[in-house]
């Protein structure tokens, strides 16, 4: 299938965002861990505003703070200065750190500077120095999260052939879970739905209380909550890891390396949106545990088809433009499908033909669906002005096409910059599809309160 | 100290107890998290408010995506500035070069867009890259006949106040094109407003009431055109002295424009910069007009602002903010609201401004510069403060704190300036440190006096 959007060679009002952020967000999820990004203070500074905004939490991310010098003559000092004030200051159980195109290009091997500077710290027990290379001129958030996940797999998995250790859970089954960026509350949902088949679930991240905490007793420079390195460390003889919303491109893949280098059997799911999908992860969960559904999952499924069925005719035949990054478009994608609503624009930030193919080959897709890679919001507000959409689903930078097509945003994913709760918006599992389904069919319902004369009272 | 890593010890000052030389104008400690940015955001900050301009980032798209509509500033015409245009440089651009995909994105982007002037970020990698952006803007300009601005602000070469400095050759090389050589009497630019809720047209108002013109803003509401003519008006009124001094220095060596320094910001502060300017043009009716002025606003406001005082009293504050001089007016401010400033500090005051503020704080308060989540919240606790004022990179600590927030950051949507400004600032902190929700938080109690 031919692109049908505009050519131009600026990106104008970016639908994607730079690696390292990814990278960061990974290793919030990651118990005890301080992210350190190395390069110009910006990179650090503008990443936390960036998130901040979105999950109202307090993040520290430091930054080696590269000046002229180091430009010139590498970050090896700036590094190392970075980490033993870390180490001071923040008494880390980890440090996670993420590269930028500023230390990439210049020739930094971060490799190399994480050993040398454990080797120069023997005396002293370092906390665990995670590292990966996430220059922002290659691909998007997504591929820094992606690359984040794996490596740290490969840093703290590879350690465990050398020392196994076995741990005891009795007959409980352990998974490992590796989710797309989903938000803090279907974290939670993730794993209460894991332990309903009665196993125990290690995600990798895990930033649903970092990120999303209650008020503290007392300050702490390193919030609470996270998957620490010892539960990473045991997933080289987990049971099985499933991938939600697994990246399209399996190079990116942390189950299949886990499969590949472990043996550990490898699941991958798109984000389950949607009943079919749900169903899916659900028949995944009771294969793996070798568990009956529980009987209360199967009223949260009755529950959300009802509601399917009560609000049917407002969402048929509505007109969607969805954005967003590729896992959650995808899985966005079935959600609409399944209810009748019908996307007339696909759209996703990053550069990925795969993106297209897979969505294309999405059941029950209207072949008059267009589905664009690459693409940022000014050419989608070009693209709707033809299309006509009814509605637009997809982050909080969708108000700018809500502002200027006159149709209401329905908010999904990350950033939710203008509203409050984002990082607790659900979206996933008959639970979260039925708030994510209420959100929708109410703002179609609002939008025709506001926009026609009558005012009505009664809908239905 | 606890919490204080020993490069920082210097860059921390109790007044009237630690006799050191408080340290500032350095570059942030490596892995110390500070809340500054790069040379690129101050160049960003500075040159956003100019609403007819294009402005195309040149260089990886995360720069561009973190800065799309990001200040609150206001525009009475074009929105062009809330666009983020970027070159979105890739593995391929790095390798080879970004000239050409510069080229041809300043091309489509003029064409389609239609800007007054243009400005060119560069980012740490098209430095690093060797692109050479001034050659590419030379051609634009001969082609287009458009002025098309390189603005240099790589990331990596300096701090935030080289950005500032490079923003203000950017404006600096607009002004002196083909304007009248004169302007009206009575004519002053406002240098270091930015609009931020509509504050500039709050003081603009001011300013005609008092029978001053103003030629120009820089940058709040900002025009390419007006900014070309600004080099004809009298005075410089630099408010945001951190960011604006160097252009006004600039403009009193080429044009002989005097400058002063005021703030917008309390009823004191923003009463003695309209009588400042006042007294620079040495006129009667001015000086009548503007007595008229500030009476009459004062009466309107004042009694309104003292209703807060009564609960607001005797409790303590901490100030983190960009600029040194908006905290010399917040000092003053928070004490018409009967609280006192145990804790403060800015991202870029010099050895000066950090003078000032040492001879307006009382004894015991803590002045930082260039500080950090790990020093803020230390210092908050044991000074057992009510509110912090910051920007919302800040408030997070604050509220995981139990302790009330105010917003005085770029990105604020309440107008602030101004006597009605002091209103509202008041206001914001009253509905923060007297909120109910406090009473749920555990460790209230400890925190507070």
């Amino acid at each position: 299938m031919s692109s049908k959007a505009p050519n131009y060679t600026s990106t104008q009002n970016a639908c994607k965002l730079c690696s390292p952020l990814g990278a960061s967000l990974v290793y919030k999820g990651i118990k005890g861990c301080i992210p350190l990004i190395h390069g110009s203070q910006g990179c650090s500074t503008y990443i936390r505003r960036y998130m901040i905004s979105h999950f109202r939490e307090p993040l520290d991310i430091a930054s080696t703070n590269f000046h002229e010098a180091a430009a010139v003559m590498g970050g090896a000092e700036n590094m190392k200065v970075a980490l033993d004030n870390l180490i001071r200051q923040y008494n880390p159980e980890a440090i996670g750190i993420a590269t930028t195109c500023l230390s990439e290009t210049i020739g930094d091997d971060i490799n190399l500077l994480v050993k040398k500077y454990s080797s120069s710290r023997t005396e002293q027990s370092l906390p665990t120095l995670l590292h990966c290379s996430t220059p922002s001129y290659s691909g998007t958030h997504m591929n820094g999260y992606r690359l984040a996940v794996l490596s740290i797999l490969k840093q703290v998995c590879a350690q465990s052939q050398k020392e196994i250790k076995l741990e005891s859970t009795g007959s409980r089954k352990k998974i490992g879970i590796f989710p797309a960026l989903i938000s803090p509350a279907d974290l939670r949902f993730i794993k209460s739905l894991v332990e309903s088949f009665s196993m125990d679930a290690v995600l990798v991240p895990d930033y649903s209380d970092t990120l999303d905490g209650p008020t503290w007793d007392e300050y702490t420079n390193m919030p609470p909550g996270g998957t620490s390195i010892d539960e990473i460390n045991s997933l080289s003889k987990a049971d099985a890891c499933l991938e939600l919303g697994n990246p399209l491109d399996n190079r990116l893949s942390a189950s299949l390396y886990m499969e590949e280098q472990f043996g550990v059997k490898a699941y991958q799911q798109r984000l389950p949106i949607g009943i079919e999908a749900t169903d899916r992860l659900i028949h995944t969960l009771s294969e793996i545990s070798g568990k009956k559904t529980p009987a209360s999952l199967n009223q949260e499924r009755g529950r959300l088809t009802d509601a399917y069925i009560d609000a049917h005719k407002v969402c048929f035949d509505k007109r969607v433009l969805l954005f967003g990054d590729e896992e959650l478009a995808l899985g966005l994608t079935s959600f609409l499908t399944e209810i009748g609503a019908k996307p007339v624009l696909i759209a996703t930030g990053a550069v990925s033909p795969l993106f297209r193919e897979t969505v294309g080959s999405i059941s029950d897709m209207s072949p008059d669906t267009l589905i664009e890679d690459e693409m940022d919001f000014v050419k989608m507000l070009e693209m709707a002005r033809d299309l006509k959409p009814d509605i637009i689903l997809g982050s909080s930078k969708g108000y700018y096409l809500s502002r200027e097509l006159q149709i209401p945003l329905v908010r999904a994913g990350f950033p939710i910059h203008d509203r409050f709760g984002g990082q607790r918006l659900e979206h996933l599992g008959y639970h979260g599809t039925l708030a994510l389904f209420d959100r929708f069919v109410n703002t179609l319902l609002e939008s025709k309160q506001e926009t026609e004369p009558v005012g009505y009272t009664y809908f239905g | 100290m606890d919490g204080i890593l020993s490069k920082r010890t210097g860059q921390i000052f109790k007044n009237g107890v630690d006799t050191h030389v408080l340290e500032c104008d350095k570059a942030s400690v490596a892995g110390s998290v500070s809340q500054r940015a790069c040379v690129f955001c101050g160049s960003r900050v500075v040159l956003y408010p100019i609403t007819d301009a294009l402005h195309l980032i040149h260089g990886p798209i995360g720069c561009a995506a973190y800065t799309w509509d990001i200040r609150g500033s206001l525009s009475s015409g074009s929105n062009l500035n809330r666009y983020s245009f970027s070159t979105d440089l890739r593995e391929m651009d790095v390798i080879y070069g970004g000239e050409k995909k510069l080229y041809a994105a300043l091309n489509e982007l003029i064409e389609k867009y239609k800007p007054k002037a243009t400005f060119v970020y560069s980012t740490c990698i098209a430095g690093l890259i060797g692109d050479d952006i001034d050659a590419i803007c030379k051609k634009i300009e001969t082609e287009t006949g458009l002025r098309t601005i390189h603005v240099n602000s790589e990331g990596f070469k300096g701090t935030k106040k080289d950005g500032y400095k490079a923003a203000c050759e950017a404006l600096f090389s607009l002004m002196g094109k083909g304007a009248p050589a004169r302007s009206a009497p009575f004519t002053i630019n406002i240098l270091g407003d930015f609009n931020l809720a509509g504050e500039t047209w709050i003081i603009k108002e001011y300013y005609k009431k008092m029978g001053i013109n103003v030629q120009t803003c820089l940058t709040g509401d900002g025009r390419i055109d007006e900014i070309s003519s600004s080099h004809t008006a009298q005075l410089n009124v630099v408010q945001c002295s951190g960011s604006m001094t160097f252009l006004a220095k600039r403009m009193k060596e080429e044009y002989g424009i005097p400058f002063i320094r005021v703030s917008y910001f309390g009823l004191e502060d923003m009463a003695a910069a309209l009588y400042d300017v006042a007294a620079f043009f040495e006129n009667q009716e001015i000086t009548a007009r503007t007595k008229a002025l500030i009476q009459n606003e004062m009466s309107q406001y004042y009694p309104e602002i003292t209703k807060y005082r009564k609960e607001l009293s005797g409790k303590k504050a901490a100030i983190y903010v960009g600029g040194s001089f908006k905290a010399f007016s917040l000092v003053k401010a928070l004490r018409h609201l009967g609280m006192e400033t145990a804790l403060v500090g800015s991202q870029t005051g010099n050895k000066d401004d950090y003078e000032y503020l040492k001879s307006i704080c009382t004894e015991g308060t803590i002045i930082v510069d260039d500080t950090n989540p790990v020093e803020l919240a230390k210092f908050m606790k044991e000074k057992k403060v009510s509110l912090l004022i910051g920007g919302v990179k800040e408030r997070p600590i604050a509220y995981k704190l139990g302790v009330a927030f105010c917003d005085h950051n770029h990105e604020r949507k309440i107008p602030l300036a101004g006597f009605e400004g002091m209103l509202q600032f008041s206001r914001e902190v009253y509905s923060s440190v007297m909120s109910p929700v406090w009473k749920f938080t555990s460790k209230r109690e400890d925190y507070h006096e």
